[in-house]
């Protein structure tokens, strides 16, 4: 048997492109414009869909700008150098700001932070990595109806177990209630991201020789960690802005105070003092504070993020 | 990265605890333990709360028994105490938060992870994170003075006439402003951030791997994210939708100022209502009555146990569904 | 890393703390425990602002600092019975169930200042101030007068246009003091209010829409047309709300104003008996130019105090606010008490720690 050279196919003769091609049949005439008309469908459906979820992206930031269009008239006028700098003041007399309730936020949700994070991450390391045993699977139930229950009832008990057996109001108490609101949004934050890293990160870790500590600490919770760092900012914003629970707890102080055990001024608890007051010029501090206490957390939240982007370069794409 | 070189040996020529390719029992031990430790924390708080408020809540319970669930009456003169208006309030209150917040938290999710230009997508993303930072008492005032009265003389009247839905059951009743209605938007407000944060983190860990599969199939931008991200980032999404309904259930300041805290039952969104968070903050701190005071622990008690059902329910619906068709 | 920053910050805050800021030098004599604070005290949120104001001028001129929280009477009560607050205050008296379960044994009352209840109203097409009576105020609230220009309101104000309208009502929706006067008031004046919702710091409404707090009715109010509400004075003033004439005991129409809730407390003090408690109720007050609605708050505080150096400053801060504290409450919209009443208590807080001589003089 006798194979062609290589040559003769390069000079073999080309089938001639003028050839007609057959008259598409009924059937298929209808098929491909049925094939037409489904991806016109889908292309328009695509181009609808994509068109939502901007809607609903310019939707979601309609509310926010509302607001802080109306804190900003409102309150932009009061944000001085005497607001940052000075104690309040009674009705009537001039100046005065929120100096001792700005530095009381912070003590007060560096506290939370300091209890709520560690025990968050923790239980969320232990939910994502014993998924499926009983344990797991209540904590993880818990947690969420943790994260249901009225911030003023965790205020009532937190006064009855860390107040009233001392007798007097404290940062601390105020700190540790918040810090406990801040759990269930940090566990599931921490359980969420550290269930996305692939297991073949891990396995590569484990097959390198890290024991599984080193493995669950330096490589998935790093790997995790931009996902656990937005929702441990989410959980500081939301219990920098609670009231109720430091209402009983916190108390607020009129004067200067950075001590662990005792009253501390706070900016909600400010806030909400001057906000339902009748006085303009209150209303006017009130809404300065929310201004704020909002760029307190948009700071942290700058801060927090570029300290974990500096390390090593975008998530899990 | 210690361990690519030789692992330390004893002088004895065995590996050295802690270092060798078998692990580390210890280590792994103490992590263990310590990352359990934490986890246990959440039950033993919450059992502490427990405890507590169902304590403080028996005599009103012993008073007035399951009536307690059933009755509209409030009194505190006469010391009648029922909660049937508050639970609810809460309960669609908080449904309907969800039903406007969802659709709209994984929109925004969407866009940041698919189409958000990289220069757009961290201020948005601060921008809506930031909603979660607002003051309860901020959320409750801007109600009071914007949105309420946006509801009273637009919308409203717009949904009633407009859409002629003021002759369904769901909408009538005079537009007072204060309704189950603002409530709704303004929970939707602030509930919105929890689901997006966490929907838009899941969504951003898909791999790529499945986006360029649906894409090599010939599926569309939409059907990509439709098809093979959003399913993969369900339970996540989910997870973030029970954390918007639990603040949603909890909320107090914000929504009685804009709920028109009444105490009775009605079909329409457009009348006022209560909730059983609202309640408890509303009386607690004038409350010195020891039937009163039992009376609204009983409310926490009961809202606490509707937070359990609620969540049992969610997590039954997410297995069952995860169950068909899991990714 | 998001707790060392903040950490550096607050260190940073521990070193500046403690100076004197608010006021000039500490106290005085040392207390039982170091503190920034001398006193603290929990209660009423209606006299916050005069009390914010008084503090700070006696810290100015005293350097006693005391630290007022406004978490509500109740809240004021529960704090004081607690002893986790050296005093409470409340905008209604304690009932004696209350004040048998304070841990600290009995319980003084202080008047303070005056406040009136003002009822606020959203009808611009009113020209002129409403005129009401007690028993159709009652009778708005029962939800038995529904509409403005019902035919009993309209025999009370001859000559004025009344809108062809609804009435709304709004009412608080949460527990407060000022509740309590006003239903005191009302259970005062008709007979169907005692029978119904009666007296108490939260009752069952019958009609009406809750508002959170005087701020939560006083912007309803001011929002909606057509309601009628009930606030402190000074809410109806501060937002320049519509407030209506009330006829009083003697048959006279009068508003709410300095004079006229002063006028409801003359002559009380001439008719308290010698051991008074000083849990006393001035609605309906007898006088020609007396407000209906008005009622005192209080300073509550033990009898027998464990602190002698802490009572000593706090007897002696009531007394500079009695004797000295006139002219800015009225600044404010607060009313002094009648002086006849006002040297009466300093004579019982003279009693109560005779030990302090230093006085602020």
């Amino acid at each position: 048997m006798t194979v062609p050279p290589p040559s003769a196919a390069l000079h073999a003769p080309v089938p001639s492109p003028t050839r007609q091609p057959q008259r598409p049949s009924g059937r298929q005439r209808a098929f491909a414009e049925r094939t037409v008309r489904k991806i016109r469908r889908r292309r328009a459906a695509n181009v609808a869909m994509v068109g939502l979820t901007y809607l609903a992206a310019a939707l979601a930031t309609v509310p926010l700008v509302l607001i802080l269009a109306h804190l900003l008239t409102k309150g932009a006028s009061s944000v001085g150098l005497d607001f940052f700098t000075q104690m309040p003041k009674p009705v009537g007399d001039a100046g005065g700001g929120m100096a001792n309730a700005i530095v009381g936020t912070l003590i007060v949700i560096s506290i939370a932070a300091a209890f709520g994070l560690p025990v968050g991450i923790g239980a969320g390391l232990y939910l994502a990595e014993r998924r499926g045993t009983p344990l797991a699977t209540t904590v993880r139930f818990l947690s969420d109806v943790l994260n249901g229950l009225p911030s003023i009832v965790i205020g009532i008990f937190a006064w009855e177990f860390l107040v009233r057996p001392v007798r007097h109001f404290s940062a601390l108490a105020g700190g540790i209630a918040l810090g406990a609101m801040m759990i269930p949004l940090v566990t599931r934050a921490t359980e969420e991201m550290v269930r996305t890293v692939p297991t073949s990160l891990r396995e590569a870790a484990l097959a390198l020789g890290y024991p599984q500590w080193r493995t669950s600490l330096t490589v998935v919770l790093r790997t995790a960690l931009p996902g656990i760092v937005t929702g441990a900012l989410v959980a500081l914003a939301r219990v920098a802005g609670e009231t109720a629970p430091l209402l009983f707890t916190a108390f607020g102080n009129q004067f200067w105070s950075t001590a662990l055990d005792e009253p501390v001024a706070a900016l909600p608890l400010q806030i909400f003092t001057y906000a339902i007051s009748p006085y303009d010029e209150w209303h006017a501090q009130a809404w300065a504070g929310a201004l704020v206490l909002l760029a307190i957390v948009l700071v942290i939240s700058l801060v927090a993020r570029f300290a974990t982007r500096a390390r090593y370069g975008g998530g899990g794409d | 990265m210690t361990e690519l070189a030789a692992p330390a040996r004893t002088a004895a020529g065995a590996p050295a605890l802690g270092t060798g390719i078998e692990g580390s029992p210890v280590g792994d031990r103490i992590y263990r333990v310590s990352i359990a430790a934490f986890a246990m924390a959440v039950p033993l708080l919450l059992a502490a709360i427990a405890i507590a408020v169902f304590a403080a809540a028996w005599p009103a319970f012993r008073t007035f028994g399951p009536g307690f669930l059933t009755s509209s009456r409030w009194d505190a003169v006469e010391g009648a105490f029922g909660a049937a208006p508050a639970i609810y309030g809460t309960l669609v209150s908080s449904f309907l938060a969800l039903l406007l917040a969802t659709p709209l938290a994984i929109g925004v999710a969407i866009f940041l992870s698919e189409f958000a230009p990289g220069w757009l997508r961290q201020p948005v993303a601060f921008l809506v994170d930031l909603l979660a930072a607002i003051p309860s008492v901020v959320y409750g005032l801007w109600g009071i003075f914007v949105l309420v009265p946006l509801l009273r003389t637009h919308v409203m009247p717009f949904l009633a006439n407009t859409l002629g839905l003021g002759r369904t059951p769901l909408f009538s009743g005079p537009a007072y402003g204060p309704s189950m209605l603002a409530a709704g938007v303004v929970l939707a407000i602030m509930v919105l951030p929890y689901i997006s944060a966490v929907a838009r983190e899941v969504l951003l860990a898909v791999p790529r791997s499945q986006r360029e599969a649906a894409l090599a199939l010939g599926a569309t931008h939409w059907e990509m994210i439709w098809g093979a991200v959003l399913p993969y980032a369900r339970s996540g999404i989910v997870g973030g939708v029970i954390l918007g309904l639990g603040r949603a259930l909890g909320e107090t300041m914000a929504v009685t100022m804009v709920i028109g805290n009444r105490h009775e039952i009605a079909a329409s969104l457009f009348a006022p209502g209560y909730t059983m968070a609202s309640l408890i903050a509303n009386e607690f701190s004038e409350a010195t009555g020891d039937l009163h005071l039992s009376a609204l622990m009983a409310v926490g008690a009961t809202l606490f146990a509707i937070t359990l059902v609620v969540n049992a329910i969610a997590r039954w619906l997410v297995w069952s569904v995860s169950r068909e068709g899991a990714p | 890393m998001i707790v060392a920053p903040l950490a550096a910050l607050v260190l940073a805050a521990c070193g500046g703390g403690g100076d004197a800021k608010a006021a000039g030098g500490d106290g005085g004599a040392a207390t039982s425990r170091s503190s920034s604070v001398d006193l603290t005290g929990a209660g009423a949120t209606f006299p916050q602002p005069i009390y914010n104001k008084w503090f700070s001028d006696y810290a100015a001129k005293t350097g006693v600092r005391i630290n007022y929280q406004s978490i509500g009477s109740g809240g004021g009560i529960r704090q004081l019975s607690e002893q986790t607050v050296d005093f409470g205050a409340s905008d209604s008296p304690m009932k004696d169930d209350e004040m048998a379960k304070a841990r600290g044994g009995p319980v003084l009352h202080v008047p303070t200042v005056l406040g009136a209840v003002a009822i606020t109203y959203n009808a611009p097409e009113i020209q002129k101030p409403l005129r009401l009576t007690g028993d159709v105020l009652a009778d708005v609230f029962l939800g038995k007068v529904t509409r403005w220009n019902d035919a009993r309101i309209a025999a009370l104000n001859p000559g004025v246009a009344l809108p062809a309208k609804d009435i709304l009502v709004v009412r608080r929706s949460d527990g407060s003091g000022t509740t309590y006067i006003f239903t005191d008031y009302l259970a005062a004046v008709s007979p169907a209010w005692a029978g119904g919702p009666g007296k108490g710091k939260e009752v069952q409404w019958p009609v009406g829409l809750g508002g959170k707090g005087n701020e939560g009715v006083a912007g309803q109010v001011k929002q909606t047309p057509g309601t009628i509400g009930y606030v402190e004075l000074a809410y109806a003033r501060q937002n320049r709300l519509s407030v209506a004439e009330l006829r009083n005991a003697a048959g006279n129409f009068v508003s709410p104003s300095v004079e006229t809730v002063a006028a409801a407390a003359a002559g009380v003090a001439e008719k308290l008996p010698p051991e008074s408690d000083y849990r006393l109720s001035i609605v309906n007050a007898p006088g020609p130019n007396a407000y209906p609605i008005s009622s005192f708050t209080w300073i509550l505080l033990y009898r027998n105090q464990a602190d002698p150096v802490k009572a000593g400053k706090l007897v002696d801060f009531l007394r500079w606010a009695l004797r000295d504290g006139d002219s800015t409450a009225v600044a404010l919209d607060y009313v002094p008490l009648p002086e006849a009443l006002a040297s009466r208590l300093d004579q019982r807080l003279a009693q109560l720690a005779p030990a302090s001589a230093q006085g602020a003089k």
